[in-house]
């Protein structure tokens, strides 16, 4: 890995990847395990210990197509899949020594392909079925490519002008190149699925339309931010963290003029929130040229982004403030502070951390001209609320059984919208057993 | 690509433009705008749908920055890069009973569309439609043949009634009972006139028109106060109660990227910053 620090002014890719020779040794650590625990920790089930071998032995093509069985996004996932918790999390080196750099194995097969000649996967013969595919994210690349494979007709509906949703709005190019998503999503249709940009389903494509496939699997995600709902949000220069990476990410204002998007660059920026999000956007904003502080209201270990995106805002210099929480944006017209207030912890509560609660008289204010809240999407609430009979909790996710199905027939869901906003690799895992319900479903028929 | 089939200019900075769009045509609705986005670095820019004929969709729009500026420079048969819609509710049309339609200055493109539907609703439709003077006024032959009664004005007195929308609407509020008001032109117009029927609780509409990105209720940048809410123009609008909106805070937002629309105007004029050395073109 390159020293991160000379990327601050760049949106290049950070980590550089394995070479051929290191792969080829990282490969070799593999103790090929009989009862294999990574290939339980992957939420796709990619058999690991056999691709991993194919690396050892030097048979990338081998190795790519062991993993593009279970994972037709390869190098997306290598590069942003928490592998720290999930496959190399449960390796068994991983107690004694380091795991095997799974994740960087499978992003080298799946470049090493991109480079060599990418081979399409096998479709099985066309069944007839219809399946309509809302939005182009993670869970409905994921599902399209199953349900291709399976031999179904796929359509996928993408509301904006790029296929990829969060991958290409949310996550910035520094972690994950916008030319690899599009080269894997070139995979994708590549087996037959149609990909169909600028379609709002619920506007440009009517519920009855819709509901006219033989089946409809919506993975529509949680794009909706959240507001603090605290005063001074609308003034100008305050950013949801979805608007203010849309902007960078997929309207390119970090080239503004030559792209027609702009966004206030802030000469101090402060960004609100804890997960991967707050870390991208502060990390956009660092490349952006503001000097950047981060505040989020419990301690550092509480931070749920990853580990590696954390160090990676220090070592690029973001300031983090812990143990605080905006109260307040300042101003006359454009942002010029953040007033916020010390927190102190208090008793562990559901999801195991301590909660945070306000010290009175602890206010203090950092001064900014650009204030982005990232504290969490729901999901979209559009297309999930003109179809009425669709249950739903009480913050909006769709109510779904073990399957995917929801409480319309034909109409699965997954991901974001049906788990809450989590990590691209869980909207894929639930995807996929969603793709396999449905398949069962049109071929019971 | 989203070809553009008919491309004329309507008046001194105004142009009308029909745009393929077969999507959005089959179910565009009264209330509702698209889109756009120009080519491959290009912004993207909502627009009111101000009529649909077949699988086409015309938008009326001003020049006032660079998108808008090099939208008026493309001809019929060239393409936009991206078109997507209709975006945002429909206006609430029913039988109101009289409803007015006021539509100023470039407003004036979303009227007719909304009055043709509150007439096929059975609503007896009163249109007004102002401009500054009589060459800016738009689509009047128009809104002539689909309202009832159909009152101009100028705030220069060229042509109509010497004065604004608002005279009118004062008036009509005197004199008739109203059932529906939709008031559509730039916000502080939206704002004085919306203030007029107010005292006589007739329901008023206003058509929004914040900045946005996506338009489809993922960034926030549109987010509007209405009522003491917080609302998103591109999803829960774009018309909202008038007699609810902030309009204060509407009109600080739109300004946000004022410096950045001027300098992207003269990056369009003068590609290499408006250093002298382009060729000397501008």
């Amino acid at each position: 890995m390159t020293d991160v620090s000379e990327h601050v002014t760049d949106f290049n890719e950070v980590n550089k990847g394995l070479s051929e020779e290191n792969a080829v040794l990282e490969a070799l650590r593999c103790m090929n395990c009989v009862r294999p625990s990574c290939v339980k920790g992957c939420p796709v089930c990619i058999d690991i210990p056999a691709f991993v071998e194919k690396v050892a032995n030097r048979d990338f093509a081998g190795a790519v197509g062991v993993v593009k069985e279970n994972n037709m996004l390869p190098a997306i996932c290598g590069r942003v899949c928490p592998q720290e918790t999930q496959c190399e999390g449960s390796c068994i080196l991983a107690r004694k020594e380091k795991p095997v750099s799974i994740g960087a194995l499978e992003r080298f097969v799946a470049d090493w392909e991109r480079e060599h000649g990418v081979k399409t996967p096998e479709v099985a013969a066309p069944t007839g079925k219809k399946v309509a595919v809302v939005g182009s994210g993670p869970a409905g690349l994921t599902a399209a490519a199953e349900l291709a494979r399976m031999g179904h007709s796929v359509t996928v509906f993408e509301s904006l002008h790029a296929a990829g949703g969060v991958l290409m709005y949310g996550i910035p190019n520094f972690r994950l190149p916008k030319e690899i998503v599009q080269a894997e999503i070139e995979q994708v249709k590549a087996l037959g699925v149609e990909i169909k940009l600028n379609h709002l389903v619920g506007r440009s494509v009517s519920t009855e339309e819709l509901l006219a496939y033989d089946a409809v699997f919506l993975g529509t995600g949680a794009g909706l931010p959240y507001f603090m709902g605290i005063e001074g949000e609308n003034l100008c220069g305050v950013y949801s963290a979805n608007e203010f990476l849309t902007r960078v990410n997929l309207m390119h204002a970090n080239c503004f003029p030559g792209f027609d998007t702009p966004v206030k660059r802030g000469a101090k920026v402060v960004v609100a929130g804890g997960g991967n999000v707050a870390m991208d956007a502060a990390r956009v904003a660092r490349r952006l040229g503001a000097e950047v502080t981060l505040v989020y209201r419990r301690r550092e270990e509480d931070l749920p982004a990853r580990a590696v995106e954390v160090t990676n805002a220090q070592a690029e210099g973001v300031n983090f403030v812990c143990c605080a929480n905006p109260v307040q944006v300042l101003g006359e017209k454009t942002v010029s502070g953040v007033e916020c207030v010390r927190m102190e912890m208090c008793e562990l509560d559901a999801s195991g951390r301590p909660k945070p609660s306000c010290i009175e008289g602890s206010n203090f204010v950092l001064e900014a001209d650009v204030f982005i809240e990232a504290i969490g999407q729901g999901p979209n609430p559009l297309l999930v609320s003109m179809l009425p009979a669709l249950t739903r909790e009480r913050r909006g996710n769709v109510i779904v059984d073990e399957d995917g199905q929801t409480t319309i027939a034909r109409v699965y869901a997954a991901g974001d919208v049906a788990t809450g906003a989590a990590t691209v690799i869980w909207a894929m895992g639930s995807a996929k057993k969603a793709a396999a319900a449905i398949d069962r479903m049109l071929r019971a028929e | 690509m989203y070809l553009v089939e008919e491309a004329t200019q309507l008046a001194d900075k105004v142009f009308q433009m029909w745009i393929h769009a077969p999507q959005v045509a089959r179910h565009a609705r009264a209330g509702q705008f698209l889109i756009l986005r120009i080519d491959e670095t290009g912004e993207r820019i909502p627009i009111t749908i101000s009529a649909v004929k077949g699988d086409s969709v015309r938008v009326i729009f001003m020049t006032i920055g660079k998108t808008t500026e090099h939208l008026s420079t493309l001809k019929k048969g060239d393409a936009l890069r991206d078109v997507v819609g209709p975006l945002g509710k429909p206006s609430e049309i029913r039988k109101y009973g009289t409803v007015v339609v006021i539509g100023g200055g470039v407003g004036v493109a979303s009227t007719p569309i909304i009055a043709r539907e509150a007439k096929e609703a059975g609503n007896h439709v009163i249109g007004i439609i102002g401009a500054r003077n009589k060459d800016l006024l738009l689509l009047e032959d128009e809104m002539k043949e689909i309202c009832d009664e159909l009152f101009i004005t100028t705030d220069d007195g060229s042509k109509g009634i010497h004065g604004f929308a608002s005279t009118v609407l004062e008036q009509l509020l005197k004199e008739r009972e109203l059932g529906c008001v939709w008031i559509i032109g730039p916000a502080i117009m939206m704002k004085v006139t919306s203030g007029v029927t107010k005292p006589y609780g007739v329901k008023t509409f206003v058509s929004l028109n914040p900045i946005m990105v996506d338009g489809t209720g993922m960034c926030g940048s549109c987010r509007v106060t209405v009522g003491g809410e917080t609302k998103f123009a591109c999803v829960d609008g774009p018309e909202f109660d008038a007699h609810q909106v902030d309009f204060g805070g509407l009109m600080q937002r739109q300004r946000m990227y004022v410096d950045e629309e001027k300098e992207a105007l003269e990056h369009f004029h003068h590609p290499h910053g408006g250093c002298g050395c382009c060729g000397g073109e501008h």
